[in-house]
């Protein structure tokens, strides 16, 4: 449904592009006879290439003020037969004559981009034109933009009032971009000759640095915690087939992270499918297809798995562990064979980007994405373990095994399924990290660590331990990195979650009873 | 799996002198009497990667003591080998001295990252004698304060075996950052020479290489000292069961902190050979991978087996630099494949399929002199590892 719904606004803004553009180059080409002020923009077309500078300039504003895009393909003939000085002084008035074309795009990008772009120029020209397009706008962020561009012209001008009102409309709209110009005239006010009217400046300058500064930090703390619980999800998505196969069977599966690897090769297999049997404009449709077959891929390699290696070992933890490892490395040098290390997957439409939910808060798509599927996960598995009859069985068998066998589970079955389920869920995390990073073959290895911590944190056979743990070490993980830097902070950690373990010998929810050991 | 005491019985005696002479006398001969060209010729290459191999060995024996005999796995054992490596590496490094390509005093990475003054923890490592006993003791001390922590709050199996992995993580992180001044990814390298003997030259390898053998021989003899010491009696009980340990009045952490505090002594011991005789130390040597494959020398080898442990670090590695040679690509697979096949199939290793073959020559004969309880005995451990 998403999908196709913002299939279509991108088409017609393409479209809109298109009608925008095309006609104005027709009539160009047609020559001045339909345009109105024909006559002064004509001389003015014909005084650019004059040698002399102040005809030049003349020329250059006269332009700026009846011009429009219509001129940007005759200005580009201009431009090539003009010497250099001439080009650098057209080179603007093109990018602003652009510019004010695409305050009228129907594209909310390309809007916001030419505003940003009109308040970099500096050019005082721009200002009605932003004031104008500010009025009609019905996008919060192109509004915000604009308001701030046009403030920032007027930041530079050379009428002190309208300086003032313009550094306290910065401050107002927390406008990180406004900082350096701002910073500027504190400066000039805290010089000894500074006038009255600059130490004045200077003061509001410095209550708007203030404000932008306090914003600046919240927005920091803000876009900290989503990345923690970003990384939390990631973490979550991973160590959910783990644990419970854990819980279970006491086994830790080292080859997860190489499933999960099987996971976004098969997301990757899927694109390319996509890209070499089906027309282009369904190809977004690939993600989705994606996922059952990642999630089967994954799980049927997990079936195999307990079927010829993990079955024959059990209640040899330490084994398994080793023989599974063995299994990692081998599907990992299997894959850097066949697929080679320069493998990505492209991400599809919608989850291409981000929204801007506050002032310098930017939450990425696929982020949100993520977070939005491990909430999905969890509520999948905690219906698939508590609301389902084999979920009824895997407590069972979790809690006793020898019991649930004699009142006539086949426990051996369940363990096949389960592993096979929690392998799936390994495939998963893989669909889903493909639109983080490539898809290579150490993918696992990245994150397989840290969600071994989540499950020895988070303890065996509760899913709330899992829910936790990898909030926690997901989210300090994030909270320390801007402090420690990344590698001091995986320390860190080790040492919390040793420390911890002094606390919880087995974990956050661990099992009580006699069976606990 | 055997029982830990059977194998060191009284033949042990012989073979244990046999290997040492072949090993101290016969193949430094080899190396040094017979012309190059002659087939009994032993290279200088090939010595110095056996002395490679035999110091790895003293590390399979400390990682078979806490394994094999008491049921632990280290996943970390790759961290004291690399404390050990550095601790050797650093001395070498600063009796570089003006030969450096830099010909500064300080090490030629601090001269790269513009480090002005010897960090403070490099300055000790002046001295041999710290060197050497900082290879040894810094490990352990450091797997005293791990040990102590992880133990007390009886961390066990699974857990033990994650939480050293994550702490191999975390020192190949550490290890491989530039601002704590070890050398970051390329680690130490470009040593010239230790107590004056040029490294350089053959005669320096091969009495290292003639070290290296002293340390392995006194090493094994350790164990099996360990081995049949009471200690060693309560290691293995706690291998089998550890709440039976408990219940009969021992303190199993205890135990479990003094094996792995040896274990990481002897990693430290065998970084301290492998430093100069290899000439590089980086942290891809103490990483998560290197690690684990320390463990598959053993497991190869046959666990809880001394001579198993040196059998399996000479033959995996052995393998390991010939098949890297011919088919690089493949070598992973073969690794991966050894993990699988010798834990499903061959769980006691080489040294319990040369067991299997000779009980299968005298099978009448041992089925008559063998009573059942210790068969008994056997199954129980069985069950339990």
């Amino acid at each position: 449904m998403m999908i196709s719904l913002r299939h279509t606004v991108a088409t017609l803004g393409i479209v809109g592009l298109f009608l925008l553009f095309g006609p104005s180059r027709a009539i160009a080409a047609d020559g001045p006879v339909t345009a109105p002020s024909t006559s002064s923009i004509e001389q003015a077309l014909t005084q650019l290439t004059s040698e002399d500078e102040s005809i030049r300039d003349a020329a250059i504003r006269v332009l700026i003020s009846q011009g429009d895009a219509g001129l940007v393909p005759r200005l580009e003939g201009i431009r090539a037969s003009a010497s250099r000085s001439i080009r650098q002084a057209i080179k603007p008035l093109m990018d602003l004559l652009k510019n004010r074309a695409k305050l009228a795009s129907p594209d909310s990008d390309a809007r916001r981009s030419a505003a940003t772009d009109l308040g970099s120029s500096g050019n005082p020209s721009a200002i009605p034109w932003l004031d104008a397009a500010k009025v009609n706008e019905s996008n919060k962020w192109v509004r915000y933009t604009m308001e701030e561009s046009s403030a920032l012209i007027k930041l530079a001008s050379d009428d002190p009032s309208t300086k003032l009102a313009a550094a306290e409309k910065l401050g107002e709209l927390r406008s990180g971009n406004a900082v350096p110009a701002l910073k500027a005239l504190v400066e000039a006010g805290a010089v000894a000759e500074a006038t009255e009217q600059q130490k004045v400046l200077a003061k509001v300058a410095e209550a708007a640095i203030d404000r932008i500064e306090t914003w600046g930090d919240w927005a920091n703390a803000i876009e900290t915690i989503f990345r923690g619980i970003s990384l939390s999800s990631i973490l979550l998505i991973m160590s959910l087939g783990l644990a419970i196969v854990f819980g279970l069977m006491g086994v830790i599966n080292m080859a997860h992270g190489e499933l999960m690897m099987v996971g976004a090769y098969a997301t990757f297999v899927t694109q390319q499918c996509f890209t070499a049997w089906f027309p282009p404009d369904v190809f977004d449709w690939y993600f989705p297809v994606a996922l059952p077959v990642a999630f089967l891929a994954a799980a049927g390699s997990g079936f195999l798995l307990e079927a010829t290696v993990i079955r024959f070992l059990y209640g040899r933890p330490l084994e398994t562990m080793l023989a599974t490892w063995g299994v990692s490395l081998v599907l990992m040098q299997a894959a850097r064979v066949y697929f080679g290390d320069l493998t990505a997957v492209v991400a599809p439409g919608p989850l291409r980007g981000g929204a801007q939910v506050l002032v310098g808060v930017y939450l990425p798509y696929n982020r949100i994405f993520i977070i939005a599927l491990s909430i999905v996960c969890v509520l999948g598995i905690y219906f698939a373990l508590f609301k389902s009859n084999l979920g009824l069985r895997v407590r069972a068998v979790t809690q006793n095994r020898n019991m649930s066998a004699c009142l006539g589970i086949p426990t051996r079955k369940v363990d096949s399924y389960t592993f096979a389920f929690g392998s799936g869920l390994a495939g998963i995390a893989g669909w889903v990290l493909t639109m983080v990073g490539n898809v290579d073959p150490g993918l696992g290895q990245n994150y397989i660590v840290d969600a071994f911590m989540v499950v020895v944190t988070g303890g065996v056979g509760k899913l709330a331990g899992t829910i936790v743990a990898s909030l926690g070490i997901g989210g300090l993980n994030k909270l320390i990195e801007p402090g420690l830097g990344a590698v001091y902070g995986k320390v860190f950690i080790l040492v919390m979650v040793i420390l911890f373990l002094q606390w919880r010998p087995s974990g956050l929810f661990a099992m009580k009873g006699r069976d606990a050991d | 799996m055997s029982d830990g005491t059977t194998d060191t019985n009284r033949s042990g005696g012989l073979g244990f002198a046999v290997v040492g002479a072949i090993l101290l006398v016969v193949m430094p001969l080899l190396n040094l009497l017979p012309p190059e060209d002659s087939w009994f010729h032993l290279s200088d290459f090939s010595l110095n990667r056996f002395g490679k191999f035999l110091a790895f060995a003293i590390l399979a024996l400390g990682l078979d003591l806490i394994w094999g005999y008491t049921g632990i796995l280290s996943l970390g054992q790759g961290v004291f080998f690399g404390l050990g490596a550095y601790c050797m590496g650093m001395h070498m490094m600063l009796t570089i001295g003006k030969e450096s390509v830099y010909g500064s005093d300080m090490p030629d990475f601090m001269v790269w990252n513009q480090v002005k003054e010897l960090p403070f923890f490099w300055k000790p490592f002046y001295s041999f004698p710290a060197a050497v006993i900082g290879a040894l003791l810094v490990p352990m001390a450091f797997a005293l304060v791990f040990g102590f922590f992880a133990f007390r709050s009886r961390i066990k199996g699974v857990y033990f075996a994650i939480i050293t992995q994550a702490l191999a993580l975390a020192a190949w992180l550490v290890f491989n950052r530039n601002d704590t001044n070890l050398g970051g990814t390329n680690g130490l390298t470009d040593f010239k020479q230790v107590l004056g003997y040029r490294l350089s030259e053959p005669g320096t390898q091969r009495a290292l290489y003639v070290i290296t053998v002293l340390c392995l021989g006194a090493t094994y003899l350790l164990c099996r000292w360990i081995i049949r010491s009471r200690a060693g009696r309560v290691l293995v009980a706690v291998r089998d069961s550890e709440k039976r340990v408990v219940f009969s009045g021992y303190t199993p952490a205890n135990y479990k902190l003094f094996v792995f505090v040896v274990s990481a002594g002897l990693a430290g011991l065998a970084g301290l050979l492998y430093a100069p005789q290899v000439g590089i130390i980086t942290p891809a040597q103490i990483g998560v991978l290197p690690s684990l494959e320390m463990v598959i020398w053993v497991a190869v080898g046959g666990r809880g087996s001394l001579a198993g442990a040196v059998l399996g670090a000479v033959s995996v590695n052995y393998g390991r630099s010939v098949l890297t040679n011919y088919f690089p690509e493949l070598w992973p697979f073969i690794l991966g494949g050894l993990f699988v096949l010798v834990v499903l199939l061959f769980p006691d290793g080489m040294v319990g399929m040369i067991r299997k073959g000779k009980s299968l020559l005298t099978q009448r004969k041992a089925a008559e002199e063998k009573p059942a309880v210790p068969d008994r005995k056997v199954a129980v451990s069985e069950g339990k590892r």
